[in-house]
């Protein structure tokens, strides 16, 4: 995250990217998107119009999506708003890429819980399989980042790869998932224990034991 | 009226009133960074924490708080100092001790708000935090690692001056702010962000490293590079003027100076005339005072003589000039040197009525030739601000870059004959409409439409006058009232065939109309005036001697003098009043006292600071006809001889107006 810098504005980049338009359903998608808005506060919409572009650069390019300068200025003008403002909110949002990633952004988690239920090993094991940290591994398919906290505290650890999280990792859970998905196939999204489904207590409830079944009244033992 | 007590001295407040202004009506000082008068809150340097009860039991930042009746404010209790001292160990965490190399040091905000606030000892022995440095062009130096993330200069650049350009990138810790891409900054109040910048991370660029402010002499002086008549200070060491700043006049200027008003300084040095220059056999050959002036006694014009003004003379030079031409028998005077003639019979019809401050007021505002960010440029930040609050523009003429949404209406001028239904809609609704009639106007003889349309667009109604004239020279409104304006304009000098032309600092005039004349130039820059000139006598700037400006407002405004012309030079009344002797003539003053008693006998109004009275307006008369395909300024950082001679200016207008690149020193 601190290292977040804006891709450097070369000749290349304008070249490859100034020709850059909404396709013909993210257009529809950016009117929907923009009308949600009351008069004259059109410019509210330039978050969820940045995510459209990032995923159409990533449609183009087959990654995850990324945001170039001239695209994020396609947007300023789309909203009519200056393009330094459109850039302040590109570069405080973490989820905007600012530089090129792989078709994979692998986010882990290494904030406490995470930490403590062994995401350096989760971490470890990403390395091992040749990613780099802000960097686009060699056969272009992964990036990977360290983040601050997901909100799946109670599924430590987890990590986040493109819209999908995948919690409850292990080394041996994460060398799965990663295989699957540089296979081509989609696995299951969530945690990745056996028999758990969601969040819910690991090996069953703990507490309110009693609400299991049907709804119990516990007012009358406090 | 909210009844607020702040540390046991109860008082009322205007309602809207912020806490911090509260304390500030209580003789109480709040320190502050990010809050700033003429900006929008935004409440992120939390150094002006205070106690206020009832409320949550902690600090609060008085800045973003409204007062409220009731409220119990401290600004002197135990949690309030702790408060400000931890507040201020934090912003100092990041910030480089490096204050002896700091061009901000000895006006520094944070510099003096640590010593009267802080802890006076750090806690902190981490690594500080490093920031690249941002280009922001020519005039703004910056040294980001300084930055402490008030933001001032990011609500400046968008609320005043318009121009969406300085944003605060990445965040917290990682916070930058920069401008787009690192371009230079593009506008013409660019420079007063380094004015607002509480710190050292925005500083003059020209200016670096060239002196400490209790080096410096103050004087109080006005800006001469357009009609604004702009409020300035300069500071001085030796006989050097090394800086100007804007002063606060609410009036005039706010507390902005155009960049170019405030970055011609170095002009002041450069190009000038220190002696005397004779031309013999079509060279200009150096001579003495005694030799020009013996020159000029020589071919004895008797009444074949005239005056001609320059844009950045005091009216004390005017009237001397005047007096000596009347000793001589002449009344040939003029001050519009591009050779305007439009009608000065009665000042009113020539003025900026409105006044700047009753400008910001108006709902409906109609632009006829003036490219108004050019020509004035805080002129323009007012009409933003009036835009703001909810006027409609419209303007006539070639488009502009607008800092605020406009319609343009073409560049005929016949519109003004027949105006489209939409404009005459928001105008019979306008409750304060105006009017502003630019140079590019005038030229083309649209005063007379103009004053009709007071009549048909209701311009002038109870405390309420919407007809403005926009000048450009600081001399104009001075020059008009001291009667510097003939019928034909230039070209009544030109058929006169005067044996003897004396010319103010004029160095817009088209000489070779007076080909037959004997050409005095008394200026102070090696302009096109003194290149025209068979007799140049060296005189002072507007920052070498005392004068009274008026603006394009018709006010009346007082200049010091700072420091003293250079080499041979002299003011320019002296050499006017030593003309005189030369010539044989008395002109019926010795000193400069006398002579400004003179002139305000003779013109009781340029005696009073402050705006004068011209009376009623004139009716209009005639139809608009034309188009206006240009504006009289084509650049706008090289309009007068001294920022002609300035290395910055120079600068600025290649770099920012023509896209020449400057290579950056390897540091």
């Amino acid at each position: 995250m601190a290292d977040r810098q804006l891709a450097p504005d070369t000749p290349e980049l304008r070249a490859r990217w100034s020709s850059f338009a909404w396709s013909q359903d993210n257009a529809r998608q950016a009117k929907i998107i923009v009308a949600r808005y009351p008069d004259g506060r059109q410019r509210s919409a330039v978050m969820p119009l940045l995510d459209l572009a990032q995923r159409q650069v990533g449609a183009e390019t087959n990654t995850q999506g990324w945001l170039p300068i001239p695209v994020m200025e396609y947007v300023a003008k789309e909203l009519d708003m200056p393009a330094i403002r459109v850039v302040e909110v590109a570069t405080f949002y973490f989820m905007y890429n600012l530089v090129p990633v792989g078709k994979f952004h692998v986010q882990v988690c290494g904030t406490t819980p995470c930490m403590l239920r062994g995401s350096d090993d989760i971490m470890a094991a990403c390395k091992k399989r040749g990613m780099r940290i802000g960097h686009v591994s060699d056969d272009g398919l992964w990036t990977l980042t360290e983040v601050e906290c997901m909100g799946n505290c109670a599924t430590a650890p987890m990590v986040q790869i493109n819209d999908g999280n995948y919690e409850d990792l292990t080394v041996e859970r994460l060398d799965a998932v990663l295989d699957a998905l540089a296979a081509g196939g989609s696995p299951k999204e969530g945690t990745q224990e056996p028999g758990r489904h969601t969040s819910e207590p690991s090996g069953g409830p703990s507490s309110l034991k009693e609400m299991v079944k049907a709804n119990h009244d516990y007012r009358g033992e406090w | 009226m909210p009844k607020v007590t702040v540390d046991g001295i109860e008082l009322e407040v205007p309602a809207g009133a912020t806490v911090l202004q509260a304390c500030e009506l209580a003789g109480k000082e709040i320190p502050r960074f990010c809050y700033h008068e003429r900006l929008s809150i935004a409440g992120n340097c939390r150094m002006c924490l205070v106690e206020v009860k009832p409320g949550p039991p902690k600090p609060q930042a008085s800045c973003a708080l409204p007062a409220t009746d009731g409220q119990e404010i401290r600004t002197d209790s135990e949690m309030v100092k702790k408060a400000r001292e931890g507040v201020m160990e934090f912003l100092l965490i990041n910030h480089p001790l490096d204050c002896p190399i700091c061009d901000q040091g000895g006006e520094c905000d944070l510099q003096d708000q640590s010593v009267a606030y802080g802890r006076g000892k750090s806690r902190y022995d981490e690594n500080k935090r490093a920031v690249t440095e941002k280009y922001m062009g020519p005039l703004i130096k910056t040294a980001m690692t300084r930055c402490i993330h008030c933001t001032r200069c990011v609500r400046f650049s968008e609320e005043v001056a318009g121009v969406d350009e300085i944003g605060a990138l990445y965040r917290g810790e990682n916070m930058q702010i920069t401008t787009y891409l690192e371009r230079a900054a593009k506008h013409e109040l660019s420079a007063n962000v380094i004015d607002l910048c509480p710190v050292g991370a925005l500083t003059s660029r020209p200016y670096a490293f060239e002196a400490r402010p209790w080096e410096l002499k103050k004087t109080l002086s006005i800006d001469v590079s357009d009609a604004v008549g702009a409020n300035i200070r300069l500071d001085s060491r030796g006989r050097e003027v090394l800086r100007i700043l804007p002063r606060l006049n609410d009036d005039v200027n706010e507390e902005w100076l155009s960049d170019k008003g405030r970055y011609q300084v170095d002009g002041l040095t450069r190009r000038r005339l220190d002696q005397p220059w004779l031309r013999r056999d079509g060279k200009l050959i150096a001579a003495t005072w005694d030799e020009a002036f013996a020159a000029i006694a020589k071919i004895n014009p008797g009444k074949d003589v005239a005056v001609i003004a320059g844009d950045m003379v005091d009216c004390e030079t005017l009237f001397a000039a005047k007096a000596l031409a009347g000793a001589l028998g002449s009344t040939m005077i003029e001050g519009r040197q591009t050779g305007l003639d439009y009608s000065c019979e009665s000042l009113a019809a020539v003025n900026f009525n409105s006044t700047f401050n009753g400008i910001e007021t108006a709902d409906a505002i109609l632009i006829v030739g003036s490219h108004v960010r050019w020509e004035a440029a805080l002129l323009n930040a007012r009409l933003r601000k009036a835009v703001k609050g909810g006027a409609k523009v419209f303007v006539v003429g070639p488009e502009w870059e607008m800092t605020y949404p406009a319609t343009f209406l073409g560049t005929d001028l016949a519109v003004l004959g027949k105006l489209p239904k939409d404009v005459t809609d928001v105008f019979e609704k306008a409750e304060r409409p105006a009017i502003i009639l630019g140079g590019a106007g005038l030229a083309k003889g649209a005063l007379g439409p103009a004053l009709q349309l007071c009549a048909s667009l209701n311009l002038v109604r109870e405390n309420w006058n919407g007809f403005n004239v926009l000048h450009m020279a600081a001399s104009r409104m001075g020059g008009l009232m001291l009667g510097y304006a003939q019928k034909g304009g230039i070209a009544d000098l030109a058929a006169a065939k005067p044996k003897l032309l004396i010319s103010l600092g004029a160095d817009e005039v088209d000489y070779t109309r007076f080909a037959g004349s004997m050409i005095a130039y008394i200026g102070h820059h090696g302009d096109s005036g003194a290149h025209a000139a068979d007799i140049i006598l060296p005189a002072a700037a507007f920052s070498e001697k005392p004068g009274t400006y008026v603006n394009t407002e018709g006010r009346v405004q007082f200049a010091d003098k700072a420091v003293f012309a250079p080499g041979d030079a002299r003011e320019d009344w002296t050499i006017l009043r030593a003309l005189a002797d030369a010539l044989k003539v008395s002109v019926g003053f010795d000193s400069f006292e006398q002579l400004r008693a003179a002139m305000i006998a003779a013109v009781p109004a340029l005696g009073r600071e402050g705006l004068a009275d011209y009376g009623a307006l004139p009716k209009g008369k005639g139809t608009a006809s034309g188009t206006i395909d240009a504006y009289p300024i084509k650049d706008f950082y090289l309009t007068n001889p001294i920022a002609r001679a300035s290395v910055t200016m120079q600068r600025c207008s290649a770099e920012l107006l023509h896209g020449q690149d400057f290579a950056e020193a390897a540091e």
